[in-house]
Protein backbone atom coordinates (compact mmCIF):
# COMPACT_ATOMS: atom_id res chain seq x y z
CA UNK A 1 0.00 0.00 0.00
CA UNK A 2 1.28 3.60 -0.87
CA UNK A 3 1.42 6.21 1.90
CA UNK A 4 -1.41 8.40 2.42
CA UNK A 5 -2.60 12.09 3.69
CA UNK A 6 -5.89 13.09 5.18
CA UNK A 7 -5.94 16.66 5.28
CA UNK A 8 -8.42 18.84 6.80
CA UNK A 9 -10.19 21.75 5.98
CA UNK A 10 -10.85 22.31 1.92
CA UNK A 11 -9.61 25.85 1.89
CA UNK A 12 -6.88 27.29 -0.36
CA UNK A 13 -3.81 25.97 1.61
CA UNK A 14 -5.85 22.63 1.97
CA UNK A 15 -6.35 22.60 -1.72
CA UNK A 16 -2.88 23.24 -3.00
CA UNK A 17 -1.46 21.21 -0.59
CA UNK A 18 -3.34 18.31 -1.80
CA UNK A 19 -2.47 19.23 -5.47
CA UNK A 20 1.21 18.77 -4.59
CA UNK A 21 1.04 15.87 -2.47
CA UNK A 22 -0.64 14.10 -5.15
CA UNK A 23 1.81 15.10 -7.70
CA UNK A 24 3.67 13.61 -5.80
CA UNK A 25 1.97 9.99 -6.24
CA UNK A 26 0.67 10.01 -2.70
CA UNK A 27 -2.75 9.36 -1.76
CA UNK A 28 -5.08 12.58 0.40
CA UNK A 29 -8.20 12.34 1.39
CA UNK A 30 -9.38 16.22 1.48
CA UNK A 31 -12.00 16.91 3.92
CA UNK A 32 -14.33 19.34 3.96
CA UNK A 33 -16.65 20.13 6.46
CA UNK A 34 -19.09 22.59 4.16
CA UNK A 35 -20.53 21.58 0.64
CA UNK A 36 -18.04 23.35 -1.34
CA UNK A 37 -14.25 23.50 -1.49
CA UNK A 38 -12.32 26.62 -1.75
CA UNK A 39 -12.95 28.43 1.81
CA UNK A 40 -13.21 32.19 2.08
CA UNK A 41 -11.92 32.50 -1.60
CA UNK A 42 -15.45 31.37 -2.42
CA UNK A 43 -16.49 34.81 -1.09
CA UNK A 44 -14.17 37.16 -2.52
CA UNK A 45 -14.55 39.19 -5.88
CA UNK A 46 -11.38 40.48 -6.66
CA UNK A 47 -8.12 40.11 -4.93
CA UNK A 48 -5.66 42.57 -3.89
CA UNK A 49 -3.46 43.74 -5.01
CA UNK A 50 -3.72 42.38 -8.57
CA UNK A 51 -7.59 42.80 -8.90
CA UNK A 52 -7.22 39.42 -10.15
CA UNK A 53 -11.13 37.56 -10.01
CA UNK A 54 -10.85 35.11 -6.72
CA UNK A 55 -12.66 32.94 -9.66
CA UNK A 56 -9.14 32.66 -11.66
CA UNK A 57 -7.64 31.34 -8.56
CA UNK A 58 -10.06 28.91 -7.24
CA UNK A 59 -10.26 27.30 -10.52
CA UNK A 60 -6.38 26.97 -10.45
CA UNK A 61 -6.49 25.71 -7.44
CA UNK A 62 -9.13 23.17 -8.25
CA UNK A 63 -7.40 22.15 -11.08
CA UNK A 64 -4.55 20.65 -9.02
CA UNK A 65 -6.81 17.83 -7.87
CA UNK A 66 -6.28 14.99 -9.60
CA UNK A 67 -7.54 10.95 -9.04
CA UNK A 68 -5.36 11.01 -6.17
CA UNK A 69 -7.10 13.64 -4.75
CA UNK A 70 -10.52 11.88 -2.79
CA UNK A 71 -12.62 15.11 -1.78
CA UNK A 72 -14.92 14.15 1.06
CA UNK A 73 -17.53 17.41 1.51
CA UNK A 74 -20.03 17.83 4.54
CA UNK A 75 -17.86 16.57 7.12
CA UNK A 76 -17.91 16.10 10.87
CA UNK A 77 -15.38 14.84 12.66
CA UNK A 78 -15.78 13.07 15.80
CA UNK A 79 -12.57 12.16 16.82
CA UNK A 80 -8.85 11.82 16.03
CA UNK A 81 -6.63 9.04 17.03
CA UNK A 82 -3.45 7.79 16.66
CA UNK A 83 -1.10 5.00 17.17
CA UNK A 84 2.78 5.05 16.43
CA UNK A 85 2.47 5.18 12.78
CA UNK A 86 -1.02 6.00 12.02
CA UNK A 87 -3.97 8.68 12.01
CA UNK A 88 -7.14 7.72 12.67
CA UNK A 89 -9.73 10.44 11.55
CA UNK A 90 -13.09 8.63 13.16
CA UNK A 91 -16.20 10.67 11.55
CA UNK A 92 -19.84 11.44 13.13
CA UNK A 93 -21.27 8.48 11.59
CA UNK A 94 -18.50 6.02 12.90
CA UNK A 95 -16.78 5.57 9.62
CA UNK A 96 -12.56 5.69 10.48
CA UNK A 97 -10.66 7.32 8.10
CA UNK A 98 -6.73 6.02 8.58
CA UNK A 99 -3.44 8.02 6.99
CA UNK A 100 0.26 7.69 7.41
CA UNK A 101 0.24 11.89 8.31
CA UNK A 102 -2.46 14.41 8.80
CA UNK A 103 -2.27 18.30 7.60
CA UNK A 104 -4.55 21.09 9.06
CA UNK A 105 -5.43 23.25 7.08
CA UNK A 106 -8.49 24.83 8.99
CA UNK A 107 -7.98 28.44 9.06
CA UNK A 108 -9.56 31.21 10.40
CA UNK A 109 -13.21 32.63 10.92
CA UNK A 110 -13.72 36.25 10.82
CA UNK A 111 -14.06 38.37 14.15
CA UNK A 112 -17.83 38.57 14.94
CA UNK A 113 -18.59 42.64 14.35
CA UNK A 114 -21.50 43.01 16.55
CA UNK A 115 -19.11 41.98 19.18
CA UNK A 116 -18.09 45.67 18.92
CA UNK A 117 -21.34 46.72 19.90
CA UNK A 118 -20.27 50.90 19.74
CA UNK A 119 -19.72 50.57 16.02
CA UNK A 120 -23.11 49.20 15.90
CA UNK A 121 -23.70 46.09 14.12
CA UNK A 122 -26.52 44.54 13.62
CA UNK A 123 -27.79 47.15 15.07
CA UNK A 124 -27.77 50.22 12.31
CA UNK A 125 -29.08 49.31 9.01
CA UNK A 126 -25.86 51.03 7.39
CA UNK A 127 -23.04 49.57 9.42
CA UNK A 128 -21.92 46.76 7.63
CA UNK A 129 -18.65 44.37 6.89
CA UNK A 130 -15.73 44.21 4.40
CA UNK A 131 -17.24 40.92 3.71
CA UNK A 132 -20.81 42.26 3.28
CA UNK A 133 -19.41 44.80 0.91
CA UNK A 134 -17.48 42.10 -1.21
CA UNK A 135 -20.47 40.12 -1.58
CA UNK A 136 -22.00 43.25 -2.83
CA UNK A 137 -18.99 43.29 -5.43
CA UNK A 138 -19.34 39.35 -6.52
CA UNK A 139 -23.02 40.47 -7.30
CA UNK A 140 -21.89 43.42 -9.16
CA UNK A 141 -24.63 44.88 -7.41
CA UNK A 142 -24.45 48.52 -7.19
CA UNK A 143 -23.41 49.73 -3.66
CA UNK A 144 -26.47 51.09 -1.82
CA UNK A 145 -27.53 51.97 1.33
CA UNK A 146 -30.37 50.51 3.45
CA UNK A 147 -32.30 52.86 2.30
CA UNK A 148 -31.89 51.76 -1.52
CA UNK A 149 -29.63 54.86 -2.23
CA UNK A 150 -26.26 54.87 -3.67
CA UNK A 151 -24.30 56.72 -0.51
CA UNK A 152 -22.77 59.56 -0.81
CA UNK A 153 -20.21 59.65 1.45
CA UNK A 154 -18.70 55.82 3.44
CA UNK A 155 -16.04 55.09 6.20
CA UNK A 156 -13.98 52.38 6.22
CA UNK A 157 -13.24 51.70 9.71
CA UNK A 158 -10.15 49.98 10.84
CA UNK A 159 -8.82 47.50 12.97
CA UNK A 160 -12.36 45.94 14.14
CA UNK A 161 -11.38 43.12 16.68
CA UNK A 162 -7.91 43.65 16.12
CA UNK A 163 -5.26 45.55 17.86
CA UNK A 164 -7.68 45.34 20.57
CA UNK A 165 -7.21 44.41 23.97
CA UNK A 166 -10.96 44.99 24.74
CA UNK A 167 -11.93 42.39 21.83
CA UNK A 168 -9.26 39.98 23.14
CA UNK A 169 -7.11 40.27 19.75
CA UNK A 170 -3.83 42.09 20.06
CA UNK A 171 -2.56 41.01 17.28
CA UNK A 172 -2.81 42.48 13.71
CA UNK A 173 -4.58 40.52 11.28
CA UNK A 174 -2.48 42.05 8.96
CA UNK A 175 -4.80 41.77 5.19
CA UNK A 176 -7.50 44.55 6.42
CA UNK A 177 -5.52 47.47 5.84
CA UNK A 178 -5.47 46.58 1.82
CA UNK A 179 -9.02 44.83 1.83
CA UNK A 180 -10.06 48.22 3.12
CA UNK A 181 -7.81 50.34 0.25
CA UNK A 182 -8.62 47.55 -2.28
CA UNK A 183 -12.59 48.17 -1.77
CA UNK A 184 -12.29 51.76 -1.24
CA UNK A 185 -11.11 52.39 -4.64
CA UNK A 186 -13.90 49.70 -6.05
CA UNK A 187 -16.46 51.92 -4.62
CA UNK A 188 -14.65 54.87 -6.82
CA UNK A 189 -14.53 53.00 -10.04
CA UNK A 190 -18.65 52.12 -9.45
CA UNK A 191 -19.82 55.16 -8.22
CA UNK A 192 -16.81 58.00 -8.65
CA UNK A 193 -19.21 60.44 -6.99
CA UNK A 194 -19.12 58.97 -3.27
CA UNK A 195 -16.60 60.38 -0.96
CA UNK A 196 -14.84 57.89 0.93
CA UNK A 197 -12.75 58.30 4.57
CA UNK A 198 -10.31 55.16 5.72
CA UNK A 199 -10.15 55.42 10.06
CA UNK A 200 -7.24 54.24 10.62
CA UNK A 201 -4.66 53.60 13.04
CA UNK A 202 -1.40 52.45 11.33
CA UNK A 203 -1.83 51.62 7.57
CA UNK A 204 0.12 48.17 7.04
CA UNK A 205 0.79 48.09 3.80
CA UNK A 206 3.27 45.40 4.27
CA UNK A 207 3.62 43.29 1.05
CA UNK A 208 4.77 44.25 -2.36
CA UNK A 209 2.28 46.59 -3.94
CA UNK A 210 0.20 47.00 -1.29
CA UNK A 211 1.72 50.91 -0.72
CA UNK A 212 1.21 51.62 -4.30
CA UNK A 213 -1.97 51.07 -3.83
CA UNK A 214 -2.49 53.29 -1.22
CA UNK A 215 -0.90 55.56 -3.20
CA UNK A 216 -3.56 54.92 -5.94
CA UNK A 217 -6.16 55.27 -3.60
CA UNK A 218 -5.00 59.32 -2.44
CA UNK A 219 -3.71 60.59 -5.32
CA UNK A 220 -5.76 58.84 -7.93
CA UNK A 221 -9.25 58.30 -6.20
CA UNK A 222 -9.00 60.95 -3.81
CA UNK A 223 -9.48 58.14 -1.20
CA UNK A 224 -8.85 60.12 2.26
CA UNK A 225 -7.36 58.75 5.28
CA UNK A 226 -7.86 60.00 9.05
CA UNK A 227 -5.57 58.85 11.65
CA UNK A 228 -7.79 58.08 14.56
CA UNK A 229 -9.59 54.89 15.91
CA UNK A 230 -13.18 55.00 16.14
CA UNK A 231 -14.73 55.73 19.46
CA UNK A 232 -18.24 55.14 18.05
CA UNK A 233 -20.67 55.05 16.23
CA UNK A 234 -24.71 56.54 16.03
CA UNK A 235 -27.55 56.41 13.70
CA UNK A 236 -29.27 59.54 13.02
CA UNK A 237 -32.93 59.69 11.92
CA UNK A 238 -32.34 59.70 8.07
CA UNK A 239 -30.71 56.21 9.13
CA UNK A 240 -27.00 57.60 7.99
CA UNK A 241 -24.40 56.91 10.74
CA UNK A 242 -22.70 59.54 12.50
CA UNK A 243 -19.28 58.65 13.40
CA UNK A 244 -16.84 59.95 16.19
CA UNK A 245 -12.91 59.69 16.19
CA UNK A 246 -9.82 61.71 17.27
CA UNK A 247 -8.40 63.40 14.46
CA UNK A 248 -4.76 62.66 16.33
CA UNK A 249 -3.31 64.27 13.20
CA UNK A 250 -4.50 68.01 13.75
CA UNK A 251 -5.18 66.86 18.04
CA UNK A 252 -9.13 67.62 17.84
CA UNK A 253 -12.07 65.26 17.92
CA UNK A 254 -13.92 65.22 14.54
CA UNK A 255 -17.47 63.78 13.65
CA UNK A 256 -19.06 63.34 10.47
CA UNK A 257 -21.84 61.70 8.56
CA UNK A 258 -21.39 58.33 6.47
CA UNK A 259 -24.15 56.87 4.42
CA UNK A 260 -22.57 53.50 4.79
CA UNK A 261 -19.97 52.41 7.27
CA UNK A 262 -17.73 49.41 6.56
CA UNK A 263 -16.24 47.21 9.45
CA UNK A 264 -12.89 45.63 8.67
CA UNK A 265 -13.03 42.77 10.56
CA UNK A 266 -10.09 40.97 11.43
CA UNK A 267 -9.35 37.30 11.81
CA UNK A 268 -9.72 34.77 14.70
CA UNK A 269 -8.64 31.35 15.51
CA UNK A 270 -11.63 29.05 13.31
CA UNK A 271 -13.91 27.63 15.90
CA UNK A 272 -12.96 24.20 14.06
CA UNK A 273 -9.13 24.66 14.74
CA UNK A 274 -9.87 25.03 18.24
CA UNK A 275 -11.64 21.90 18.87
CA UNK A 276 -9.16 19.59 16.97
CA UNK A 277 -6.41 21.44 18.41
CA UNK A 278 -7.66 19.76 21.83
CA UNK A 279 -7.90 16.35 20.89
CA UNK A 280 -4.60 16.48 18.97
CA UNK A 281 -2.97 17.95 21.91
CA UNK A 282 -1.73 21.11 20.52
CA UNK A 283 -1.29 24.28 22.06
CA UNK A 284 -1.94 27.31 20.77
CA UNK A 285 0.40 30.49 20.67
CA UNK A 286 -0.45 33.68 22.90
CA UNK A 287 -2.68 34.64 20.21
CA UNK A 288 -4.59 31.64 19.48
CA UNK A 289 -3.71 30.37 16.69
CA UNK A 290 -1.30 27.53 16.39
CA UNK A 291 2.19 27.32 16.40
CA UNK A 292 4.64 24.70 14.76
CA UNK A 293 7.78 23.20 15.91
CA UNK A 294 9.92 26.47 14.79
CA UNK A 295 9.02 29.57 13.32
CA UNK A 296 12.13 29.83 10.96
CA UNK A 297 13.31 26.17 10.60
CA UNK A 298 10.35 24.05 11.07
CA UNK A 299 7.24 26.07 9.76
CA UNK A 300 5.15 23.11 9.30
CA UNK A 301 5.60 20.82 11.55
CA UNK A 302 4.26 20.24 15.29
CA UNK A 303 5.12 18.76 18.08
CA UNK A 304 3.36 15.70 17.42
CA UNK A 305 5.03 13.15 14.79
CA UNK A 306 3.10 13.33 11.45
CA UNK A 307 0.77 16.10 12.02
CA UNK A 308 1.73 19.42 10.07
CA UNK A 309 0.02 22.77 9.67
CA UNK A 310 -0.46 25.12 6.93
CA UNK A 311 -2.11 28.68 6.05
CA UNK A 312 -3.88 30.33 8.44
CA UNK A 313 -4.55 28.25 11.10
CA UNK A 314 -0.70 29.48 12.21
CA UNK A 315 -2.43 32.88 11.62
CA UNK A 316 -3.48 35.61 9.56
CA UNK A 317 -1.72 35.88 5.84
CA UNK A 318 -2.46 36.46 2.34
CA UNK A 319 -3.48 33.84 -0.32
CA UNK A 320 -0.16 34.22 -1.89
CA UNK A 321 1.66 33.13 1.39
CA UNK A 322 -1.06 30.35 1.87
CA UNK A 323 -0.58 29.24 -1.46
CA UNK A 324 3.37 29.14 -0.69
CA UNK A 325 2.91 27.72 2.86
CA UNK A 326 1.19 25.34 1.31
CA UNK A 327 3.53 24.26 -0.85
CA UNK A 328 6.10 23.83 1.72
CA UNK A 329 3.83 21.92 3.90
CA UNK A 330 3.48 19.27 0.61
CA UNK A 331 7.09 18.95 0.99
CA UNK A 332 7.92 18.60 4.76
CA UNK A 333 4.98 15.58 4.43
CA UNK A 334 6.45 14.33 1.71
CA UNK A 335 10.07 14.10 3.40
CA UNK A 336 8.32 12.64 6.35
CA UNK A 337 6.73 9.95 4.11
CA UNK A 338 9.63 8.91 2.63
CA UNK A 339 11.54 8.49 5.60
CA UNK B 1 -25.65 88.43 43.46
CA UNK B 2 -23.56 85.93 43.64
CA UNK B 3 -21.45 85.07 40.68
CA UNK B 4 -20.32 81.59 40.14
CA UNK B 5 -17.40 81.32 37.40
CA UNK B 6 -19.47 79.44 34.99
CA UNK B 7 -18.67 79.65 30.90
CA UNK B 8 -19.24 77.90 28.06
CA UNK B 9 -16.71 76.79 26.00
CA UNK B 10 -16.53 76.52 22.11
CA UNK B 11 -16.32 73.36 21.29
CA UNK B 12 -13.46 71.78 19.62
CA UNK B 13 -14.79 69.27 17.79
CA UNK B 14 -14.22 68.95 14.22
CA UNK B 15 -18.07 68.64 12.55
CA UNK B 16 -16.46 67.86 8.76
CA UNK B 17 -20.54 67.98 7.90
CA UNK B 18 -20.40 72.00 8.51
CA UNK B 19 -16.81 73.02 7.47
CA UNK B 20 -16.08 74.71 4.85
CA UNK B 21 -13.94 72.54 1.52
CA UNK B 22 -14.43 74.82 -1.07
CA UNK B 23 -11.21 76.06 -0.06
CA UNK B 24 -9.49 73.24 -0.30
CA UNK B 25 -11.11 72.19 -4.00
CA UNK B 26 -9.57 75.06 -5.22
CA UNK B 27 -6.27 74.35 -4.02
CA UNK B 28 -5.91 71.08 -4.53
CA UNK B 29 -6.94 71.78 -8.13
CA UNK B 30 -3.81 74.39 -8.26
CA UNK B 31 -1.51 70.97 -6.56
CA UNK B 32 -2.98 67.99 -6.57
CA UNK B 33 0.25 66.58 -4.54
CA UNK B 34 -1.54 67.82 -1.69
CA UNK B 35 -3.51 64.21 -1.57
CA UNK B 36 -0.15 62.01 -1.42
CA UNK B 37 0.78 63.18 1.65
CA UNK B 38 1.17 60.63 4.03
CA UNK B 39 1.25 62.64 6.81
CA UNK B 40 4.83 61.91 8.04
CA UNK B 41 5.69 65.10 9.16
CA UNK B 42 9.08 65.59 7.56
CA UNK B 43 8.13 68.93 6.82
CA UNK B 44 7.14 70.20 9.80
CA UNK B 45 10.67 68.76 10.87
CA UNK B 46 12.89 70.45 8.56
CA UNK B 47 11.03 73.77 8.88
CA UNK B 48 13.32 76.55 10.24
CA UNK B 49 9.86 78.66 10.81
CA UNK B 50 8.42 76.05 12.74
CA UNK B 51 11.71 75.47 15.21
CA UNK B 52 11.64 79.11 15.99
CA UNK B 53 7.60 79.42 16.13
CA UNK B 54 4.55 77.58 16.67
CA UNK B 55 3.98 76.96 13.24
CA UNK B 56 3.40 73.50 11.48
CA UNK B 57 3.05 73.35 8.36
CA UNK B 58 1.84 69.86 8.01
CA UNK B 59 -0.46 70.59 10.66
CA UNK B 60 -1.77 73.52 8.86
CA UNK B 61 -2.11 71.50 5.29
CA UNK B 62 -4.25 68.46 7.05
CA UNK B 63 -6.85 71.45 9.14
CA UNK B 64 -6.81 72.40 5.65
CA UNK B 65 -8.05 68.96 4.43
CA UNK B 66 -10.44 68.36 7.23
CA UNK B 67 -11.50 72.28 5.64
CA UNK B 68 -10.27 74.17 8.66
CA UNK B 69 -9.26 77.11 7.68
CA UNK B 70 -10.28 80.10 10.34
CA UNK B 71 -6.40 80.34 11.15
CA UNK B 72 -5.06 79.17 7.78
CA UNK B 73 -4.27 83.03 6.40
CA UNK B 74 -2.52 83.77 9.59
CA UNK B 75 -0.52 81.01 10.42
CA UNK B 76 0.74 80.59 6.82
CA UNK B 77 1.87 84.23 6.94
CA UNK B 78 4.71 82.74 9.21
CA UNK B 79 6.32 80.51 6.19
CA UNK B 80 9.63 82.30 4.30
CA UNK B 81 8.95 79.98 1.15
CA UNK B 82 12.36 78.82 1.05
CA UNK B 83 11.48 74.95 0.42
CA UNK B 84 13.30 73.05 2.61
CA UNK B 85 10.05 70.78 3.45
CA UNK B 86 9.72 70.32 0.09
CA UNK B 87 13.43 68.89 -0.58
CA UNK B 88 12.33 66.38 2.41
CA UNK B 89 8.89 65.22 1.61
CA UNK B 90 8.80 61.55 0.62
CA UNK B 91 5.64 61.62 -1.06
CA UNK B 92 6.75 64.19 -3.62
CA UNK B 93 3.83 66.60 -2.08
CA UNK B 94 5.00 70.28 -3.82
CA UNK B 95 4.94 72.19 -0.89
CA UNK B 96 6.21 75.46 -2.18
CA UNK B 97 3.54 75.69 -4.86
CA UNK B 98 0.99 74.53 -2.23
CA UNK B 99 1.52 77.72 -0.08
CA UNK B 100 1.43 79.71 -2.60
CA UNK B 101 -1.54 78.42 -3.75
CA UNK B 102 -3.03 78.93 -0.15
CA UNK B 103 -1.60 82.50 -0.26
CA UNK B 104 -3.57 82.98 -3.52
CA UNK B 105 -6.51 80.87 -1.99
CA UNK B 106 -7.28 83.09 1.44
CA UNK B 107 -6.96 86.34 -0.80
CA UNK B 108 -10.06 84.91 -3.19
CA UNK B 109 -11.77 83.45 -0.77
CA UNK B 110 -11.31 86.50 1.52
CA UNK B 111 -11.19 84.09 4.85
S1 LIG C 1 -3.99 45.12 8.80
FE1 LIG C 1 -4.49 47.22 9.27
S2 LIG C 1 -6.70 47.15 9.74
FE2 LIG C 1 -5.92 45.07 9.90
S3 LIG C 1 -5.43 44.83 12.05
FE3 LIG C 1 -3.54 45.41 10.98
S4 LIG C 1 -3.44 47.61 11.16
FE4 LIG C 1 -5.54 46.99 11.66
S1 LIG D 1 8.95 76.58 2.74
FE1 LIG D 1 7.84 77.35 4.55
S2 LIG D 1 6.98 75.51 5.47
FE2 LIG D 1 8.59 74.81 4.06
S3 LIG D 1 10.42 74.64 5.32
FE3 LIG D 1 10.44 76.69 4.45
S4 LIG D 1 9.44 77.97 5.98
FE4 LIG D 1 8.94 75.87 6.49
S1 LIG E 1 6.75 65.74 4.40
FE1 LIG E 1 5.29 65.45 2.72
S2 LIG E 1 4.25 63.54 3.19
FE2 LIG E 1 5.28 64.17 5.06
S3 LIG E 1 3.69 65.32 6.16
FE3 LIG E 1 4.86 66.81 4.96
S4 LIG E 1 3.73 67.01 3.05
FE4 LIG E 1 2.98 65.16 4.04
Amino acid sequence: MGKSVIIIGGGIAGMEAAARIAAMGKEVILLEKSDQLGGHLRKWDRLFPTRRKSDEVFEYLSNGLNDKVTIRLNIKINKIKKDDRHFFVILEDGESLKSDALLLTTGYDLFEAGKKEEYGYGIYDNVITSADLEAMFRNSAEIKTSGNQKPRRVGFVHCVGSRDEKAGHLYCSKVCCVTGVKQAIEIKEKQPDTEIFCFYMDLRMFDRYFEDLYYEAQQKWGIQFIRGRLSESCENPDHSILVKVEDTLTGRPLKMTVDLLVLLSGFVPSSDTNKLADMLGLLPGSDGFLTPVDEHFRTNETQVDGLFLAGTVKGPATIENTITDARSAAISIIKYLEK
Amino acid sequence: MKQFGYSINPDRQIDYDLTDKSLLSFIVSFEPSLLSCISCGTCTATCTAGHFTDFNIRRVHTLLRRGEITTLKKEIQKCMLCGKCQLACPAGVNLRNLIRSIHVAVEKFNV
